[in-house]
């Protein structure tokens, strides 16, 4: 529906830009537009079977690009050698589509959920920060976690729901539990983590209480209930933490679905590596080490499946390291190194250490909106549906032959 | 105890979730052969659902002004224009002149005839000259196929061509990976197999957009939830046609059981393939497809991916154990990770 937009409107606008055209066609232009057409067209030209199956086909047949052209393929730049990592097998971009639009309907997720993919793996690691600072004596490891986790914790709920296209509808999530359904099962872990968290949290309001009366009987049970949840919380966090790399792979958009194996890895390590951000951040060096440790282990397993994806899926890698989703990538990855190198280097300086923490929040965010923004770039081309596809069907045909 | 193809290999869908007795599976068989492309598919599913408008405009890409499925279109027409061989009849337009559309010194002498209708003042002449300037030329539209190909441009440049029309559907996959990630049970699979969703559960969490591997199901927009064709669950639990088949005029989409639909779609590709029409062919009617066969399966006239629809599409439940064990695997690593850096020293 188009409610705001006068009938026929497109069209017209289809009808500008074809006269635009026309008008500043310079030579140059005209010949690159016709070299381009020659280059591409489609199998859906081929005059039998066999024939013109790729575009050369249709060139020797002497017949025109149709349906009109995709886009031109564009290769991957060469790495130079740096990064090292397998062999891409970028397939040639020759495919065919209807009319260029692509086949999948891209995620209809906003910002949100790449927004809550960073405060839920934020509240995770968070939580596991807290528990380790309660069971080895680390009073500000575990009042910087419980607190940070009731925060991504609560922030992720705050998106979760305003994702929804009928926000006030959140409760059915709760009628089912389903196995099957990554973001059911996401429901009834968020369900168990969220009040844990919360409990937690409160608890370190505990010595704020006074001494007496029904608030002081308060003083003296929050801190073990607060133990108590805080361990739930520690529990449920791996599990809130690695079930988003499943609620994302679970889908048809294809850079999502094939980086199955290492998602939940590097969600993960990022969680880890942003809970030990707010370890460096809040902490006291003296209380810093493990959170320093935590940080290099998230690190390394955020940027071996980050590695892994970029280079692992051939076609398929190439959204994770073209565009925004390439920035951010890149970005994280950087502010991941950074992170970890100030968290070793500052031991000693506080100053240094919140920074690298800062640096390692900012990495974990970086790499869910980048991982995010991929899927949805792989959604939108149709390039990425048919070509992996129909080489499949291709193989799949040649074998039975 | 589900089957051990519930995620993936050939399944009758509605006795696995569930429902004891259930008729048979109900499915469309489109024959895309005989399709003319006339949209009352489109629109006898717009009135009997009723469903939204989906914007009056044209997209300027050929006579497709729908564009895909949506959440306000359960059933698309495809428009192809290949410049092909329409297959075995005689070479269209192989004695058609060529040249302007209309002779503009016809156009003059037309423009003066004046024939008695028996009124008064009748038909009087037109202008000679202002008939002669109107069919000078064909003004491009942006139409493709305004005119037979090579008319304006000679002889030499003369393709044939051949008109592709499919009406696409969802396809009520037999492992639908729509129902199988819906976090609230609004999509559900009714007795005929179908896949329909419930609009007073769905909270528009969109999940099912990103699975479809059909780019199906659509959010509406302003309400927020999720649409899609529902086979006409209304109209069939009463023993009735749905309304695209009913409407269409030329029986290019077939209603009935699945395992019907299948005899004749394959008696009619082996009729085609007999006439001298190789590249007819199934899709999606294969129970071992990635999918688990389609209950909304075409003959398409090429390759799939020429009508918008992917080539090999597979359900994404089928990976779906693999996924959780890496889940889990990645869950212990954080796990351990955790507890190491504490238990590694006080440094």
């Amino acid at each position: 529906m188009s409610p705001d937009r006068p009938v026929g409107d497109l069209f017209r606008r289809f009808r500008e830009r074809l006269s635009a055209e026309r008008e500043n066609g310079s030579a140059a232009g005209r010949e690159s537009r016709s070299a381009a057409g020659r280059e591409s067209g489609s199998r859906a030209t081929a005059a039998g079977p066999g024939v013109g199956r790729t575009d050369a086909g249709s060139r020797d047949a002497g017949l025109a690009p149709h349906p009109p052209r995709d886009a031109a393929p564009r290769r991957r730049r060469g790495k130079g050698g740096k990064g090292g990592g397998e062999q891409l097998n970028v397939p040639p971009a020759e495919f065919t589509s209807y009319y260029g639009r692509p086949i999948l309907k891209p995620p209809v997720w906003r910002w949100d959920i790449a927004a809550y993919l960073f405060t839920g793996g934020l509240a995770a690691g968070s939580s596991l920060l807290a528990a380790g600072g309660q069971f080895t004596g680390r009073p500000a490891l575990r009042r910087a976690g419980r607190v940070a986790a009731l925060a991504g914790v609560g922030a992720s709920t705050y998106f979760l729901v305003n994702d929804l296209g009928r926000p006030s509808r959140f409760h059915h999530m709760l009628r089912v539990a389903k196995v099957t359904s990554p973001m059911s099962v996401g429901t009834w872990i968020l369900s168990v983590f969220g009040p844990a968290a919360g409990v937690a949290a409160v608890a370190e309001a505990a010595p704020l209480l006074p001494g007496r009366g029904v608030l002081g009987l308060g003083r003296r049970l929050l801190p073990p209930a607060g133990h108590a949840a805080g361990v739930v919380a520690a529990v449920t966090a791996p599990a809130l933490a690695t079930y988003t790399g499943v609620l994302l792979a679970d889908t048809a958009v294809p850079s999502w679905h094939e980086a199955y194996p290492e998602l939940p890895a590097i969600f993960a390590g990022s969680a880890l590596a942003s809970g030990a951000g707010v370890g460096l951040v809040a902490a006291p060096c003296a209380q810093a080490g493990p959170a320093r440790r935590m940080a290099v282990a998230g690190a390394a397993m955020e940027l071996w499946g980050s590695h892994r994806v970029e280079n692992r899926l051939g076609l398929l890698s190439e959204p994770y390291t073209q565009g925004t989703p390439g920035k951010l990538l890149r970005a994280g990855r950087a502010l991941t190194a950074a992170g970890v190198a100030g968290a070793l280097i500052g031991r000693r300086s506080r100053v240094l250490s919140a920074l690298s923490g800062g640096a390692l929040i900012a990495a974990s965010a970086c790499t869910r909106f980048g991982i995010f923004h991929g899927g949805v770039a792989s959604a939108r081309d149709p390039r990425y549906t048919v070509v992996p596809q129909r080489e499949r069907a291709d193989r799949r045909a040649a074998d039975q032959d | 105890m589900p089957d051990a193809n519930s995620l993936y290999g050939p399944l009758d869908p509605a006795p696995d979730a569930g429902w004891v007795d259930a008729p048979p599976r109900m499915g469309f068989f489109t024959d895309t052969s005989v399709c003319i492309g006339c949209k009352a598919c489109e629109v006898a599913c717009k009135e009997w659902n009723d469903v939204p408008d989906s914007g009056f405009d044209l997209l300027g890409m050929s006579y497709d002004n729908t564009g895909a499925l949506t959440a306000n279109s359960w059933r698309h027409v495809a428009f192809i224009e290949q410049p092909r061989p329409a297959g075995h009849r005689t070479p269209p337009f192989a004695g058609d002149p060529t040249g302007p559309a209309t002779s503009p010194a016809s156009a003059a002498v037309g423009a003066v005839t004046a024939p008695d209708t028996g009124t008064n003042p009748g038909l009087p002449p037109g202008q000679p000259e202002a008939a002669a300037r109107m069919a000078a030329g064909p003004e491009f539209l942006g139409m493709p196929g305004t005119a037979p190909p090579g008319r304006g441009t000679g002889v030499e440049s003369r393709t044939d061509f051949r008109w592709l029309m499919m009406s696409d559907v969802c396809k009520h996959c037999t492992h639908a990976a729509c129902l199988d990630v819906c976090p609230t049970g609004s999509l559900f699979r009714t007795e005929f197999g179908t896949v329909v969703v419930q609009e007073d559960i769905c909270n528009g969490c969109g999940y099912c957009i990103s699975a479809c591997p059909y780019g199906v199901i659509d959010q509406r927009k302003g309400d927020g939830r999720a649409w899609k064709c529902t086979l006409c669950y209304d109209r069939i639990g009463a023993g009735m046609t749905p309304a695209c088949a009913q409407a269409c005029p030329t029986e290019s989409i077939q209603y009935g059981p699945l395992d019907e639909l299948r005899e004749r779609a394959a008696t009619r590709v082996a009729a085609l393939h007999e006439r001298g029409v190789p590249e007819a062919r199934l899709y999606g009617h294969d129970p071992t497809d990635g999918v688990g066969g389609d209950g909304a399966f075409f003959l398409l006239l090429d390759e799939p991916e020429v009508y918008g629809l992917p080539p090999d599409p597979v359900v994404t439940t089928r990976d779906l154990p693999k996924m959780w064990k890496r889940a889990g695997l990645a869950a212990l690593a954080m796990a351990a990770a955790a507890v190491a850096a504490f238990a590694g020293g006080s440094s």
